[in-house]
């Protein structure tokens, strides 16, 4: 009844789920087959939209990497939702700093074209 | 089997009131196993999602002068090797596969698993540092440092261009490409300490699985200290594409 597993009871009265060894090669094979996607994408010209396709398959890495290496999919919703915020967070740093900075690049542009006259 | 807990039973008896009431891991401010196991996990997300932050700085100075000056981005790329990046990729995509196996060899009570993947782990991690070494030391020989210290040494200007192409390498050198390299440095470099304080945790971790500590029952620390390695595993994975796929 009890597999290889010495004492599947108190594994599971953590109530943790063990994943499966085929999702976790699965899991790692995907993210190569990403990996190998991604250094494809940079030999194509793809242009301004080349950081968004790199930037959206490292994203589709970390998410995959999240949800099954470290089993957010089966952990607890509010360990998850810290997870969101804290990406909600970074974004607004990001975001916010990078419309400041460009909301003033023609006159510092100005500035320095004239410092270097 | 496991010399823990004086009344251990394994897989037979079920559950003893003794052993259940007062495992040995059991520290005494929680009340139960359950609890401190949620506890210290909640603990752990908090603490990377301080990671996140404290990394998303370093990634606001690079998103903020890649938009604001993207020719330094583009002429400084040609010094870096996009195949050593693929290739230490690769090798901590594998380090964390080794560390979700050594989580779930914890988690089924297989010793000798954990401490062979545990030890995988931190081999795969040293072949990355490696790789760093190895593009580090040839940027010094180069000149290829940071900010005011960006002197490249002459006939040292092109080096490899890992994916073969002659993207970006324009004749006319851009001001400022110390920049590129101060924020090259600043996050492979920050990246590079969190991969030796993660190697220092996982020997830790292997020490303490040697001395056979963990089982099915108690597994915490490696759980946690896979999370943490998994983090920095996904920073690269961000970190990749924006330092050494810029066309």
């Amino acid at each position: 009844m009890h597999e290889s597993t010495v004492t599947p009871i108190t594994a599971h009265a953590n109530h943790e789920h063990i994943p499966s060894i085929r999702s976790l090669l699965g899991t790692f094979a995907t993210l190569i087959a990403l990996t190998v996607v991604t250094l494809y994408g940079s030999t194509l010209s793809l242009g301004s939209a080349e950081i968004w396709f790199s930037m959206g398959i490292a994203s589709v890495k970390a998410v995959l990497v999240a949800l099954f290496f470290m089993h957010l999919k089966h952990d607890k919703p509010f360990n998850v939702l810290i997870v969101v915020f804290s990406l909600a967070f970074a974004a607004i740093f990001i975001g916010l700093t990078m419309v400041d900075a460009n909301a003033y690049q023609t006159e510092i542009n100005t500035y320095v074209e004239s410092e270097l006259k | 089997m496991l010399n823990q807990t004086a009344a251990t039973v394994v897989g037979s008896q079920g559950q003893e009131n003794h052993e259940q009431s007062h495992p040995r891991f059991l520290a005494h401010h929680f009340h139960s196993s359950e609890q401190q196991f949620d506890s210290g996990k909640l603990g752990m997300w908090l603490f990377l999602i301080t990671e996140v932050m404290f990394f998303s700085g370093l990634f606001c100075a690079y998103a903020v002068y890649r938009s604001t000056h993207p020719e330094i981005f583009i002429y400084a790329h040609q010094f870096l090797d996009a195949k050593l990046g693929a290739t230490n990729t690769i090798v901590l995509l594998c380090s964390s596969l080794t560390m979700a196996l050594a989580v779930r060899s914890a988690q089924t009570s297989q010793q000798k698993m954990l401490v062979v993947y545990l030890t995988l782990t931190l081999i795969f991690a040293a072949v990355f540092l490696s790789i760093k070494y190895v593009e580090y030391s040839h940027k010094w020989h180069a000149g290829l440092l940071w900010a005011g210290d960006f002197h490249p040494v002459a006939g040292h200007e092109h080096a490899h261009d890992g994916d073969g192409q002659d993207a970006g390498k324009t004749t006319v050198m851009p001001r400022d490409v110390g920049v590129f390299f101060s924020i090259y440095y600043a996050l492979t470099g920050l990246h590079g300490i969190h991969i030796l304080g993660g190697m220092g945790a996982i020997t830790w971790i292997l020490i303490r699985a040697v001395r056979g500590d963990f089982n099915a029952e108690y597994y915490a620390p490696v759980d946690f200290v896979g999370l943490y390695w998994h983090l920095v595993d996904l920073i690269w994975i961000f970190l990749f594409p924006l330092l050494y796929l810029i066309h």
